[in-house]
């Protein structure tokens, strides 16, 4: 069975950009043991020199119009979405 | 409960309000997220004016609230998304307003689409339409409920690995998932783009077939749309009928098995040829499913990191407000769903589980393959037993993803598969037959489906 511990639930939450409080990080470790050992049982099934399957369409190079579509949208409908904005532009916290 | 040439002799205002007072006075099963009273009615009053009109003209319908629509917000059932205001309408729903169908609102499902019991709603549960004890199923549970109680004839839903299909069989309505690339996903919430479907679910196979004759085609912003190959068919001649012996074992409760059974009699009487089959990777592919669509997820749900739209929870530094925000607009199975896809992806465990995965995902589609060389349909149990208790399997993420284990294959291999409600004595719970299709051959499905419906009428 595979072991997750509270160091390894926080790194791929940090992965993830979640943040998790310890709690959590330990119910969610348990959950995350016992999922992959039920999804482990793949390893028992031989895919030797089998090719994987990304897609399932045959669809290929699918191309559109190198024109400019605005999805009859207007920016102001737009930023109307954003959280915090200001001057016609999505408000971010300070970064450098 | 009325089926949509029931409309025919109606007015669309008071089909419209009809359809929100039953919406209503059905508030306790909690199938319905925001009603759009207001747009609804004015677009009823337009079919009554005559401006709009169409094959579905003042037929009242209910989104799954993963499409995106005017008129109230949509939310995914996630506090992510709650106060969210679509600037624009997902293709399927312009389709079927363009046939004079009126959205009266939105039904709830488990946040993101992830679940099978629609328990994962930030909302609360729906309660399943037959009884309120047992759950509605997942993840288009509202969708599922508002239908078998009779608000709508119809209410579109997303079938991943098997959100339309398990829901339908657990409140006793037609459920189509049709395959992969038919219908257009522009303006529909990802969840794992390999295997996102948009079907319907419905009162009868026949008015699932016009709904999705509507719908299907190819839409230039969904580069993964197929032409348009969706045409209503009958039944010309006999059909080879193959049952997989591995989803008919004890492992299935018994009244299932004994429903599929009698399903296959009729079919037999009906002059098709039934036989039992073997699928037997069929106990691998729920291991597959679990490891490309939390993959999947991973990437998708990236999106939302409350910048631009959806929940803000933290403004002080970047690396906070991303974390703060993801953490509070999420839901426990999204967070485990989020993590698996981080893992399975991460350096040093991407060949053993995803690349793995996508290999023995080529193996189910050539056994499928093989099958539908002898057999044009074949048929299984939706889930592996009626609904389940409310809270049952709320505590054990493994024990709710066996629910899936039946309806996963088709998805992965992108098949087209119909959930079509079994013949039940009053008191028991309803389930639902799975018919499951070659690619492109989903009018044949709902063909059969309408012939069994036919004959019980």
């Amino acid at each position: 069975m595979t072991q997750i511990s509270r160091d390894d639930v926080h790194y791929l939450a940090q992965l993830s950009n979640l943040q998790l409080a310890d709690g959590e990080a330990d119910s969610l470790g348990r959950d995350l043991a016992n999922i992959l050992g039920y999804i482990e049982q793949l390893s028992s099934l031989d895919t030797e020199g089998v090719e994987p399957t990304y897609q399932v369409t045959d669809l290929q190079n699918v191309w559109r119009k190198d024109e400019k579509d605005n999805y009859g949208l207007e920016r102001e409908s737009l930023l109307r979405l954003a959280p915090e904005s200001q001057d016609e532009q999505v408000k971010v916290p300070k970064v450098l | 409960m009325r089926r949509i040439d029931d409309y025919r002799d109606m007015t669309a205002v008071d089909a419209v309000r009809e359809a929100i007072e039953a919406a209503k006075a059905n508030e306790s099963f909690h199938a319905i997220l925001s009603l759009t009273e207001e747009r609804a009615l004015a677009r009823a009053a337009d079919v009554d004016a005559g401006t709009v009109s169409g094959r579905l003209a003042g037929v009242p319908f209910i989104a799954k609230d993963n499409f995106l629509t005017f008129g109230s917000a949509t939310t995914a059932a996630s506090r992510m998304l709650e106060n969210f205001e679509a600037p624009l309408q997902a293709t399927a729903i312009e389709r079927l307003e363009a046939e004079g169908a009126i959205c009266i609102g939105k039904a709830n499902l488990d946040a993101f689409a992830h679940g099978g019991s629609t328990e994962n709603s930030a909302f609360g549960p729906t309660k399943n339409a037959v009884d309120t004890s047992k759950v509605a199923g997942g993840s288009s549970g509202g969708s599922a409920v508002a239908v078998a109680l009779g608000i709508v004839p119809f209410a579109l839903g997303t079938d991943t690995g098997g959100s339309i299909r398990q829901p339908a069989s657990f409140n006793g309505v037609v459920g189509v998932k049709p395959t992969y690339g038919t219908v257009s996903r522009f303006g529909v919430v990802a969840m794992a783009s390999s295997t996102d479907t948009i079907g319907v679910l419905a009162v009868s196979a026949k008015d699932a077939e016009v709904v999705m004759d509507i719908m299907s085609g190819q839409d230039d912003r969904d580069m993964t749309t197929l032409p348009d190959f969706f045409a209503p068919q009958g039944i010309e001649r006999p059909l080879k009928i193959g049952v997989i012996g591995e989803a008919m074992t004890d492992d299935v409760a018994t009244v299932v098995r004994d429903k599929v059974v009698a399903s296959l009699e009729r079919m037999k009487g009906a002059g098709h040829s039934v036989d039992q089959v073997s699928l037997p990777i069929l106990k691998y592919a729920l291991a597959i499913y679990y490891i490309v669509v939390p993959a999947e997820i991973s990437s998708n749900l990236a999106r939302y990191d409350g910048i631009r739209y959806g929940l803000r929870a933290a403004n002080d530094t970047l690396s906070h407000l991303y974390g703060a925000s993801r953490d509070a607009g999420f839901m426990p199975e999204n967070k485990r769903r989020i993590l698996i896809g981080s893992y399975v992806l991460s350096s040093g465990y991407f060949d053993a589980y995803y690349l793995k995965a996508q290999k023995a995902r080529t193996l189910l589609i050539e056994e499928f393959n093989r099958l539908f060389d002898d057999y044009d349909i074949l048929v299984a149990p939706v889930a592996p037993t009626p609904a389940f208790a409310l809270g049952e399997n709320a505590d054990d993420p493994v024990k709710m993803y066996l629910a899936d284990i039946m309806t996963v294959p088709a998805s992965l291999a992108g098949l087209p598969a119909v959930s079509v409600p079994a013949k039940t004595e009053p008191g028991e719970l309803p389930v639902g037959v799975q018919l499951i299709g070659r690619r492109q051959s989903d009018a044949l499905l709902l063909a059969l489906a309408r012939q069994l419906e036919e004959e019980e009428a």
